[in-house]
């Protein structure tokens, strides 16, 4: 079971955290023309990452904040954390 | 009955306590301290089961958790669980076992005939024989496997143990209690280190409780005693003995299961069975030691057959010659301590080495007490069919391919030395990338992947000074890191005796002429010719050999049998060990109880119940309950001898004619505050919300970004800057993330707050034509007219000294309200409710009559918004506002959503106004076409409409919109009927909405 450092909470268990999927795509920006290549790549088209990932996760059991991890999808390893607003460098 | 192979003098067992068991029906007599094992070795009982694939006879082959044969059934306070292994149960007063996998009886086993057939059971025989033809499989052959499958038999009857989980966290995690264990646990403990020692036996002490050595001027065991004994008051520490650490998972999780009573002959009164320790770690030492492992020869699978390091535990630990004539067989020093310990309690063994010539201390002292040692001698077959009777032996030559002449010498026990291999489990199941090590012939952990080391015999240090050395260090670094204490520890002075060099030999030849069964993994019966079988059917992965094969695949992980195999593999393919790699280690290390997994989330304890503040009412009511999602909610309330139907149809007939209360309490609420909250809102619904003004209502629908319904409710405008928002009691946690997803991370310059008041409010929903009438006695200062109260308006009002919200919503179809008061007043407001309504004939519905009530309107719930509608299969486009955007709108101009025979949803109807519909039928054009019968659509919700006094249905049908008055048949494989039906309208009652206005 992941141990994760929540930026909001400090290190807490998986198992108070949801998954959220890839932290880097982005929605398309209300009333904007869009393809429909974009809305699919947005609605539907991820890479199955093998490395490293940044990903979106939920303190559903905790502080509720939406935050980013930066994880390694093949070893589970967890670089950084971010808050949501916060630039990942 | 006499124990008559349990010595005078020695052993830690209690021999003040006499305890009787119980084994295959007979009653025998052991000590407190035994295992079963032991008990039944004194006793001179050596066959303990069948085995799995030939039906062999099977004895006892170790003294711990590697022991693959003896696996027994065991029986406890009127219970009984399969896969116990003999070695590690510990004896109570009372206790009963049986051996599993023969049948009539372990003595006469009718699965022994597969023995004689065991040319025809080869490798791969599961997949090979069983294949054709196919007909016989569920005849034949699956009963035949049932039948001949399996370590015992589960119990069906509920499990009336009790099982924990404990959350731990520490900053070292040693694994194993013997001498590099002990001493890092020593070392971290006296640094201020937060430590838990964790040993899988009874007793603490490892291989110190056996070993011929000196520690600080005392014997190993007495400067085990001290260790432990002094650790256990140190507050820092927790140190658990039956307690097996099985699970190395990520950021050093790992999982130890320590049996708390099932050495008891029953669990004590609040105590629990077992007890799962999930424990975080700062620092892991794998403490685990080593196993020793068989070498390899005919028959060598007959009972009386074991390891030398068990036949010397049986006899230093618990008292017990595993036998009066032993024959030892080793390839290294190893096999001359137990002789050594069988000749000081005046048995004599023979000793046969493989090697040519070996000296050292050990072998010095086996010459001195006069034990016959024969150098380069092998055992080539055991003799013997239930026990050995004798061995074949011979001289072996330099190269291990040539066997000199066989003699035959009388034997009743052989016990195997083909030296050590680290227990690496652990360590590799944390991500540890093994390596071989050549002076050993085994493999020992390499890099490590997280905070972990191994120590010891673990790592293949086998010298007793070393391992002190290495482990004190280890303890004391570790916790310095952590603790910032640096208290020096005096390393104490160790005596052991020096030993020679192992001989690298592990499998002897087969003599010519003979076919003896070499076996290679004791439980799942794999020869060294299945292996070979396998290789030259072109099996060459490791993996696939172990799969092909099923080496080291039973429950013992092949903790005896990995490295021999391997070796074979390596010899045939000419490789050397590494290149061909050990296969992955999973957890767990050794089998786990189901129960101890579950713990305590058993039945009703599985997942919370929620229930309203009126939960009691209804409880005195007759309400007969449903699960609805966490909640508990009356189904429907009991009046006499009335069925669920009977009910339902009386409760939903009194709210068209009357009135009627449901508890809607468990519905989502959440409160969306701020001044961009409307803003939300419209964005988050298909409808517009921009104008929606104070003391109004709106029903809105959400989509998911697919386009497809997320889920409905009505929101109110509390205040300027507050709405209230309604989900489906399933939805609620979900729609809560949803909102905070988007105004976390896609819209954070919304200035809006969100949060669940599900909790917060009891909910009664008010339904009927005499709805009014009954509002206006509960509220008599506030103007619940149709002009002062119009459908959708919201106003609050004072209900006999209780704030109160009123909505007039509904989801009925007639004329209804609802009315919220703070949870803790719920019960207050219902009970007020029941007793002014009672002159408008007022009675309490459930969650059926409510189904009832919204089936016949055409009101879509649950099974329509399936996840797979978008807002036009329910009748919702009106809905979806064509000027804003929103959450899901683009995807609702996906083709295949704006195709001319989109589904839809419809009303159906019987032809015979009498066959109710199951649910989940499938609508068909043709009832006799051939199969695939194509599916038009399917019934999503069944009812016996009130109004109509007949069956009616909702479906989600292709094309539904021009489908209106066809005939299609309803089809249900599962209840096995065919209905005709008719395609109607899905608004079966009151197509205008003119009762919600009235
Ligand atoms: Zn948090």
């Amino acid at each position: 079971m992941l141990y994760i450092n929540c930026p909001h909470c400090g290190m807490r268990s998986q198992n108070e955290f949801s998954y959220g999927g890839d932290a880097s795509v982005k929605r398309p920006e209300l009333n904007k023309e869009v393809s429909d290549q974009e809305w699919d790549n947005f609605v539907y088209n991820r890479k199955s990452l093998r490395g490293k990932h940044l990903e979106l996760w939920q303190h559903i059991s905790g502080c509720r904040q939406w935050i980013k991890i930066e994880r390694d999808t093949a070893t589970h390893e967890i670089f950084r954390t971010f808050k949501a607003d916060e630039e990942v460098a | 009955m006499t124990q008559a192979f349990r010595i005078e003098n020695g052993g830690l067992i209690n021999k003040d306590k006499k305890l009787s068991f119980k084994f295959n029906g007979k009653t025998y007599f052991g000590y407190e301290g035994d295992t079963l094992a032991s008990a039944l070795l004194a006793n001179g009982v050596h066959l303990v089961g069948r085995s799995f694939k030939y039906h062999r006879p099977r004895g006892f082959f170790g003294a711990g958790v590697d022991e693959p044969y003896a696996v027994v059934q065991l029986y406890r306070n009127g219970e009984t669980e399969p896969n116990i292994k003999a070695t590690e149960q510990e004896l109570f007063e009372g206790l009963e076992a049986k051996s599993v996998n023969c049948w009539p009886s372990v003595n006469f086993d009718i699965g022994a005939i597969n023995n004689f057939l065991k040319i025809f059971l080869p490798a791969g025989f599961y997949y090979k024989t069983f294949m054709w033809p196919k007909s016989f499989w569920y005849r034949i052959y699956e009963p035949f496997i049932r039948k001949a499958a399996g370590l015992g038999v589960a119990s069906t009857k509920h499990d009336n143990e009790r099982y924990e989980h404990k959350y731990e966290y520490c900053d070292l995690l040693i694994a194993g209690s013997g001498p590099s264990g002990l001493a890092s646990a020593y070392a971290a403990a006296k640094n201020g280190a937060k430590v838990i020692l964790a040993e899988d036996k009874p007793r603490f002490g490892g291989s110190l409780l056996t070993s011929d050595v000196n520690i600080g001027n005392q014997s190993g065991k007495d400067w085990a005693e001290g260790i432990i004994a002094e650790l256990k008051t140190m507050p820092n520490v927790v140190v658990k003995n039956r307690s097996q650490i099985f699970g190395y998972y990520d950021h050093n999780m790992l999982v130890m299961s320590e049996k708390v009573s099932d050495h008891l002959p029953s669990t004590k009164k609040y105590h629990p069975n077992k007890r799962l320790w999930y424990i975080r770690a700062k620092e892991v030492l794998i403490s685990s030691g080593s196993i020793e492992r068989p070498i390899v020869f005919g028959n060598n699978d007959t009972p009386g057959v074991m390891l030398s390091s068990a036949a010397k535990e049986y006899l230093k630990v618990y008292g017990v010659l595993v036998g009066r004539k032993p024959l030892v067989f080793t390839n290294n020093d190893s096999g001359y301590e137990t002789a050594i310990e069988f000749k000081k309690h005046g048995v004599d063994p023979v000793v046969l080495d493989s090697r040519k010539n070996a000296e050292s201390e050990i072998i010095d002292e086996a010459k001195n007490l006069g034990i016959n040692i024969k150098n380069s001698h092998v055992v080539v077959a055991a003799q013997g069919y239930k026990k050995v009777k004798s061995a074949d032996i011979a001289s072996i030559s330099e190269d291990k391919k040539q066997l000199g002449k066989i003699e035959n010498i009388q034997c009743d026990c052989i016990c195997v030395s083909g030296f050590w291999t680290p227990t690496i489990h652990l360590a590799s199941q944390s991500g540890n990338k093994t390596k071989y090590k050549e002076e050993i012939d085994a493999f020992v952990p390499g890099q490590s992947k997280q905070n972990e080391i191994t120590l010891g015999a673990a790592n293949g240090v086998f010298s007793l000074n070393e391992t002190l050395k290495t482990s004190f260090k280890a303890g004391s670094e570790l916790s310095k890191k952590i603790t910032e204490n640096d208290n020096e520890i005096a390393i104490p002075n160790v005596v052991e005796k020096k030993s020679s060099q192992h001989d690298k030999f592990w499998c002897v030849p087969l003599p010519e002429g003979k076919n003896y069964k070499r076996f290679l993994d004791f439980q799942n019966d794999v020869a060294v010719s299945d292996v070979e079988i396998a290789l030259r059917e072109g099996y060459r992965s490791i993996e696939h050999v172990k799969r092909y094969t099923t080496l080291g695949m039973a429950t013992d992980q092949g903790k005896t049998s990995n490295l021999n195999g391997l070796q074979l593999v390596s010899e045939i393919e000419n490789k050397v060990v590494p290149s061909v790699g050990h296969t992955t280690f999973r957890p767990p290390y050794t089998p786990v109880s189901i129960g101890a997994i579950v713990g305590r989330e058993v039945g009703k304890h599985s997942k919370p119940t929620r229930k309203s503040p009126m939960h009691e009412w209804h409880k005195k009511n007759k309400a007969v309950f449903v699960d609805a999602g966490v909640w508990l909610r009356p189904r429907y309330y009991k009046k006499g001898n009335e069925n669920l139907f009977e009910a339902s149809k009386r409760e939903a007939k009194n709210v068209r004619t009357n009135v009627g209360v449901c508890d809607v309490t468990t519905l989502g609420k959440i409160d969306v505050k701020g001044p961009d909250a409307a803003e939300l809102l419209n964005r988050v619904y298909t409808n517009a919300w921009l104008k929606l003004p104070v003391g109004k209502a709106r029903y809105g629908v959400m989509l998911r970004e697919d386009g497809i319904v997320m889920d409905d409710g009505t929101t109110t405008r509390i205040s300027e800057n507050h709405y209230h928002m309604t989900t489906t009691t399933a939805q609620a946690a979900n729609v809560l993330s949803h909102l905070e997803y988007y105004l976390q991370l896609v819209w954070p310059e919304l200035n809006v707050n969100v949060v669940s008041t599900t909790e917060q409010w009891a909910g009664a929903a008010i339904a009927g034509p005499k709805s009014r009438d009954l509002l206006q006695k509960l509220f008599p200062n506030s103007d619940v007219s149709n002009e002062g109260l119009p459908f959708m308006g919201y106003t609050e009002g004072d209900l006999f000294g209780v704030k109160a919200r009123i909505f007039r919503i509904s989801f009925s179809g007639e004329l209804a309200y609802e009315v919220n008061v703070e949870s803790d007043y719920g019960n207050f407001m219902w009970e007020k409710i029941i007793e002014i309504g009672e002159e408008f004939n007022i009675q309490p519905y459930g969650t059926e009559a409510l189904s009832t009530l919204r089936i016949e309107m055409g009101h879509v719930a649950g099974s329509e918004l399936d996840g797979r509608t978008i807002p036009y299969d329910n009748a919702l486009e009106g809905l979806v506002s064509k000027k804003k955007d929103f959450i899901g709108k683009r995807s609702l101009q996906r083709s295949a959503f704006t195709a001319e025979n989109r589904q839809r949803i419809v009303g159906v109807v019987p032809l015979d106004k009498q066959t109710s519909i199951p649910e989940g039928s499938h609508l068909v054009k043709d009832d006799k076409a051939k199969l695939p019968n194509p599916k038009l659509g399917h019934v999503s919700a069944s009812c016996w409409s009130v109004e109509h006094d007949n069956p009616f249905s909702l479906a989600i049908l292709k094309d539904g919109k021009n489908m209106i008055g066809q005939k299609l048949f309803a089809m249900s494989p599962l209840k096995n009927k065919v209905i005709p039906v008719e395609i109607v309208s899905s608004h079966y009652v009151d197509p205008k909405g003119e009762r919600v206005r009235s």
